[in-house]
């Protein structure tokens, strides 16, 4: 590493120390959840959480565990600031979005503490940027509370299955409803657009199909605005998980598989639209 | 009306709904007992195109109600909304095991559905407008000119064109050699235009029966369309063409499917034309975009001033007949020049090309309303 852990002679150390020797995987992550301009970014000894929400109602996150990086350290329990996601994804594909075989941009990022900004060190080919960005106070964010024991239906679908409707979803229509049910029509998603309604039904034995978990029948419906920018983070998966609870409120969980083989994860929790939950 | 369509012969259809989107904004549906025909017309009647599935097409066909004396009954839908159903043609080709298209009037819904693999299936419920027939009136014997060649020599022509031209003509010269060249507006300036001539070989044709030095001019990006239909269904293409300003017809035939296509022509300058100013029929307005009810007095209109024309016989250039048209005749193949240019001096330049009359089943005593349908059940939401 060309880069020491810290510039000599400071005194403070870096509340946030990580390497990478390839920033796309952070960087194509990043994109999977990037529809808003700014994020919370959440560091623990676990890995890094990047967190996006909308209009309080739609909420994304991206992990990347530490065992992705070639070195994460944080000295507290957990450090938090908030960035603007857009300019962060500018400086780590500051070389260029293009992948050449062989080639890619190490990343060394840096974060002292509150009221500092976060520095980037990028490296491609011998050429070495270095970023500063102002960190902001981090905003109260939803906790949408959604664990095991509180799930009424699952089902984890492979996302070839999926990637084609999600980008050929009506738009004309403003909401995308989602059936899961024990019965048929088991799953289903449809949009009500200007030209009539879509309905597309995946049966329980479909072999797209990798776990059908239903327990009731709940027909919910979701902003499609909100839910749209998760075609990102489907695009670059290889599994999906749609989970509702009592209420309605979806999760969307996406296992993405990096350039190395490595396992992370995008979530989406969305609410539903105007609490239409129809128990049939 | 009820059809399913098996495997391979989906994404036939596909591509037939992709070809008719390039001619207009509505898709006309109208099962018959011969078949289910699919049709489009342009904004400005200069361009029709029909499919028609014949029942072999299909692994099941019901053109009717359950009753045998139900009208059949024809609806037109958004061409961007059928387009959605076949949105991405290579991968309906992997996926699409059948589709089924339902039409009850009752439910006041099209319903085509695509079942695919992997216990996939996507249902569409498109609105529909109930409609007048669609027909371009025309006749392919009456044509003094027929070219029949299949249809990549012509697609592999037409790619030397940029995408962008407007008109191209086709001619025969006196020699029999066939040529397909851009066409390009008399007041164009000679150094900035560029012209692209191609020759295509008599004996890549089947057939050539052209009258020697004749040519037509039309217009390319509505023949595009058809061009790459025919090309993927490996068919060959008839042309069937007659004097400037008549239009020309283009057909694919097939054991299970009769594909038309009819174009408005460009006339001829050099013929002995007058400005039919003294015709009553350029004094007509063109028929506004609500089809079905302006139509009906539009055609009224045509039908009584054809009779006074024929009265007075004036030269028309259009008419390749000097005897005038028998009074009770219907009036079929009449071509009414887009007037508004030609009498309102000052407006941009207009295209030439002439409308095509559209005959519509008028029967011969008086306009034919919309059959009155016995409501069996009534619509509880809203009509569209």
């Amino acid at each position: 590493m060309p880069l020491s852990a810290q510039p000599p002679g400071s005194a403070e150390p870096y509340l946030l120390t990580a390497s990478l020797d390839n920033a796309r995987h952070l960087s194509s992550l990043l994109r999977a959840v990037h529809f808003q301009d700014h994020a919370t970014c959440f560091a623990t000894v676990n890995g890094l959480r990047v967190t996006v929400e909308d209009a309080k109602c739609v909420q994304a996150n991206a992990f990347i565990q530490a065992e992705i990086f070639q070195e994460f350290a944080v000295q507290e329990q957990t450090v938090t600031f908030r960035i603007n996601l857009s300019v962060l994804l500018d400086c780590l594909t500051i070389f260029g979005t293009s992948s050449l075989p062989g080639t890619s941009t190490a990343l060394r990022m840096c974060y002292r503490g509150y009221g500092y900004p976060l520095m980037l060190f990028l490296e491609e080919g011998g050429v070495v940027t270095v970023c500063k960005i102002n960190t902001q106070e981090p905003e109260d964010l939803l906790d949408f509370d959604f664990c095991s024991t509180k799930v009424v239906n699952k089902i984890i679908l492979q996302s070839e299955g999926l990637r084609k409707a999600f980008a050929e979803l009506d738009m004309t229509s403003e909401v995308m409803q989602i059936t899961m049910s024990p019965d048929k029509p088991y799953f289903r998603l449809s949009t009500f657009g200007n030209a009539g309604s879509a309905h597309l039904d995946y049966s329980k034995d479909s072999d797209l199909i990798e776990a059908f978990h239903c327990n009731q029948t709940q027909t919910n419906r979701y902003k499609i605005s909100l839910l749209k920018p998760s075609t990102k983070a489907l695009a670059l998966s290889c599994k999906v998980s749609i989970r509702t609870d009592a209420q309605g409120f979806l999760s969307l969980q996406y296992m993405i598989r990096n350039e190395d083989g490595q396992i992370c994860f995008v979530e989406y929790y969305c609410c539903p639209d105007e609490n239409i939950t129809e128990e049939m | 009306m009820k059809c399913i369509i098996g495997g391979g012969n989906v994404k036939v259809l596909g591509r037939a709904v992709y070809s008719l989107s390039r001619i207009g904004e509505e898709l006309y549906l109208e099962p018959t007992e011969s078949g289910l025909s699919l049709r489009a017309i342009n904004s400005s009647r200069s361009a029709f195109a029909s499919f028609l599935f014949a029942p072999l097409f299909f692994q099941r066909y019901e053109a009717g109600g359950p009753q045998p004396n139900t009208e059949l009954f024809r609806c037109k839908v958004l061409m961007k909304s059928f387009l959605g159903v076949f949105r991405s043609l290579p991968s309906l080709e992997k996926t699409a095991e059948k589709c089924l298209i339902l039409l009850k009037p009752q439910l006041s819904r099209l319903v085509v559905q695509l079942h695919c693999k992997y216990g996939v299936t996507k249902t569409h419920n498109l609105m529909f407008q109930e409609c007048e027939r669609l027909q371009a009136v025309f006749d392919t014997q009456q044509c003094a000119s027929n070219l029949r060649a299949p249809a990549q020599v012509l697609a592999e022509a037409v790619v030397h064109f940029p995408p962008t031209l407007a008109e191209v003509t086709l001619r025969v010269d006196p020699e029999g050699k066939i040529s397909l060249r851009n066409y390009v507006e008399d007041e164009a300036e000679p150094s900035k235009t560029m012209v692209t001539e191609l020759w295509m070989a008599k004996d890549e044709f089947q057939t050539v029966a052209a009258a020697p030095g004749s040519h037509i001019t039309f217009c390319l990006k509505e023949f595009r369309g058809l061009l790459s239909f025919a090309e993927a269904s490996n068919l060959p293409l008839s042309i069937y063409y007659d004097t400037p300003g008549r239009p020309v017809v283009f057909t694919l035939d097939d054991t299970v499917l009769e594909v038309t296509l009819v174009l408005a022509t460009l006339s001829d300058p050099q013929s002995n034309s007058q400005p039919p100013t003294a015709n009553g029929v350029s004094h007509l307005p063109a028929p506004s975009d609500d089809f079905p009810d302006d139509l009906e007095s539009y055609m009224i209109a045509m039908e009584t001033s054809a009779y006074e024309e024929s009265s007075r016989d004036p030269p028309s250039p259009t008419f390749p007949l000097r005897t005038p048209h028998p009074p009770n005749s219907d009036p079929e193949e009449g071509e009414e020049e887009e007037e508004e240019g030609s009498a309102v001096p000052g407006t941009p330049p207009h295209k030439k090309f002439r409308s095509l009359f559209f005959g519509s089943v008028l029967t011969p005593g008086g306009p034919n309303l919309a059959p009155t349908q016995e409501v069996l059940a009534e619509d509880s939401d809203g009509e569209y």
